[in-house]
């Protein structure tokens, strides 16, 4: 066999097991897309009731003073929670929302503040790590499926920092949003200090009633607030999640149509490869058996 | 009469929502009854509570609920649990060795307040299923 032939077989098995892995990693990841979506949905009601819970507070006390709403005079340092996946194969999504956390970093420091990144997922914290660059916190093993837990754990340190003296004055998450199968966009959002609206436009379902608070209003706010921030952290990781399987999928697809488009121009130079042999060989075939009868008829 | 639209939700996931005649709930404040026509109201649960649905027909609903809030307007009542769990869907035998294990390292550690509340769950969680503790 010719050597052009065998080289061609070899890479063609090669480009077969590697559209077997990424076909099998499309599929893996469009059925998770949906558990996904379905757990986004099931959060829905407990969003809506707690941001509901949130707005009724606040409008009712007309002295809003919670350390949680009130923007400092002079903020120093900002944390930034940066939501990317722990694995890769999911094309530009971590590369997506490193670059505008990046852009928004350089936007802090604009305003002359610290900048400290709280970093969730492997990849992200990956990158910092080769960078050099010291993060407040990281964690990581839950990017393609997070609980509530994970969330409260998160919530715990971004709230225990901003409470802190020394700690962070600002709270800002980029998350990629899950807008539809084949949309995903990097979103940067401020949490902390929660943004007190002032309206006079009515809120959805009616005006809110004037709640009687147990024990106090206060109180209830103190419990409320980090609870509002988990469950927006919460959303967060759940809308990440489902943009990774997202765009793990397109990538798997776009990897496995390349496979086989590679596979497809292979299969041709290697039949084109073989018919030359083929021809050659009968030519040579041909020439001797001429060269043969020409030698026998000089004899004679 | 009016009924309470009800809705017991987690942030995970939808636990129960109907229609029920009364719903007693523990706050920090102590036990609160509310009936239709209950005047607004927005409390903070207690850690390892049982929330009790009255739905008349004897069919009563009861969750173990951790933490969280409850809030009354205009007849709808919204419970937002950090987590919750219905009577009917606790596991009794691993809440009472849940409930074991906690009390032994109460015992070994008296200031243990994560074992503490872990012991209060459990409780909720037995109590909700109809269990004596």
């Amino acid at each position: 066999m010719g050597a052009q032939l065998r080289l061609l077989r070899r890479r063609i098995r090669s480009v077969k097991s590697t559209a077997k892995i990424t076909r099998a990693q499309e599929l893996i990841a469009s059925s998770r897309i949906i558990k996904a979506q379905q757990r986004m949905e099931a959060a829905v009601p407990y969003e809506r009731e707690i941001t509901r819970a949130v707005s009724a507070v606040l409008s009712n006390s007309s002295d809003v003073d919670h350390l949680l709403t009130v923007a400092k005079e002079r903020p120093a340092s900002a944390g930034v929670l940066i939501v990317t996946s722990d694995r890769g194969f999911a094309g530009g999504f971590n590369a997506n929302v490193l670059r505008e956390a990046e852009a928004l970093g350089g936007h802090l420091r604009g305003r002359g503040l610290e900048v400290r990144p709280f970093v969730v997922g492997r990849k992200g914290i990956g990158w910092h790590r080769f960078r050099g660059r010291e993060m407040s916190g990281e964690w990581s093993g839950f990017s393609d499926n997070p609980l509530y837990a994970h969330a409260k754990e998160i919530g715990d340190a971004l709230v225990g920092s901003f409470s802190d003296d020394n700690g962070i004055d600002e709270i800002h998450v980029v998350y990629t949003e899950f807008v539809s199968m084949l949309t995903q966009q990097v979103q940067v959002k401020r949490v902390l200090p929660l943004e007190v609206e002032e309206t006079t436009e009515q809120p959805p379902g009616g005006p809110l009633p004037y709640y009687e608070f147990e024990p106090t209003a206060g109180e209830v706010l103190n419990q409320l607030l980090p609870r509002y921030i988990e469950s927006r952290i919460y959303n967060a990781l759940l809308q990440s999640a489902a943009s990774e399987h997202a765009s793990r999928r397109r990538a798997m697809k776009s990897a496995t149509d390349n496979a086989n488009e590679l596979i497809r121009t292979f299969t041709q130079q290697m039949n084109q490869a073989r018919q030359a042999e083929i021809t050659q060989e009968i030519s040579e075939i041909v020439g001797g058996a001429n060269a043969l009868a020409d030698a026998s008829a000089g004899k004679e | 009469m009016a009924k309470l639209r009800i809705g017991v939700v987690s942030p995970e996931r939808e636990i129960w929502s109907g229609e029920a005649d009364m719903v007693i709930a523990k706050t920090v404040d102590g036990e609160i009854g509310i009936m239709p026509n209950h005047a607004p109201v927005l409390g903070v649960l207690v850690e390892g509570g049982v929330l009790r649905v009255k739905r008349g027909d004897g069919d009563d609903i009861v969750a173990a609920v951790h933490g969280g809030f409850i809030s009354v307007a205009d007849n709808d009542v919204s419970v937002l649990a950090e987590s919750a769990e219905l009577g009917s869907e606790v596991d009794v035998a691993a809440a009472r060795d849940a409930l074991q294990r906690a009390l032994s390292s109460v015992e070994a550690d008296g200031d243990d307040s994560e074992a503490q509340a872990e012991a209060k769950r459990a409780r909720a969680r037995l109590r909700a299923a109809g269990q004596e503790v």
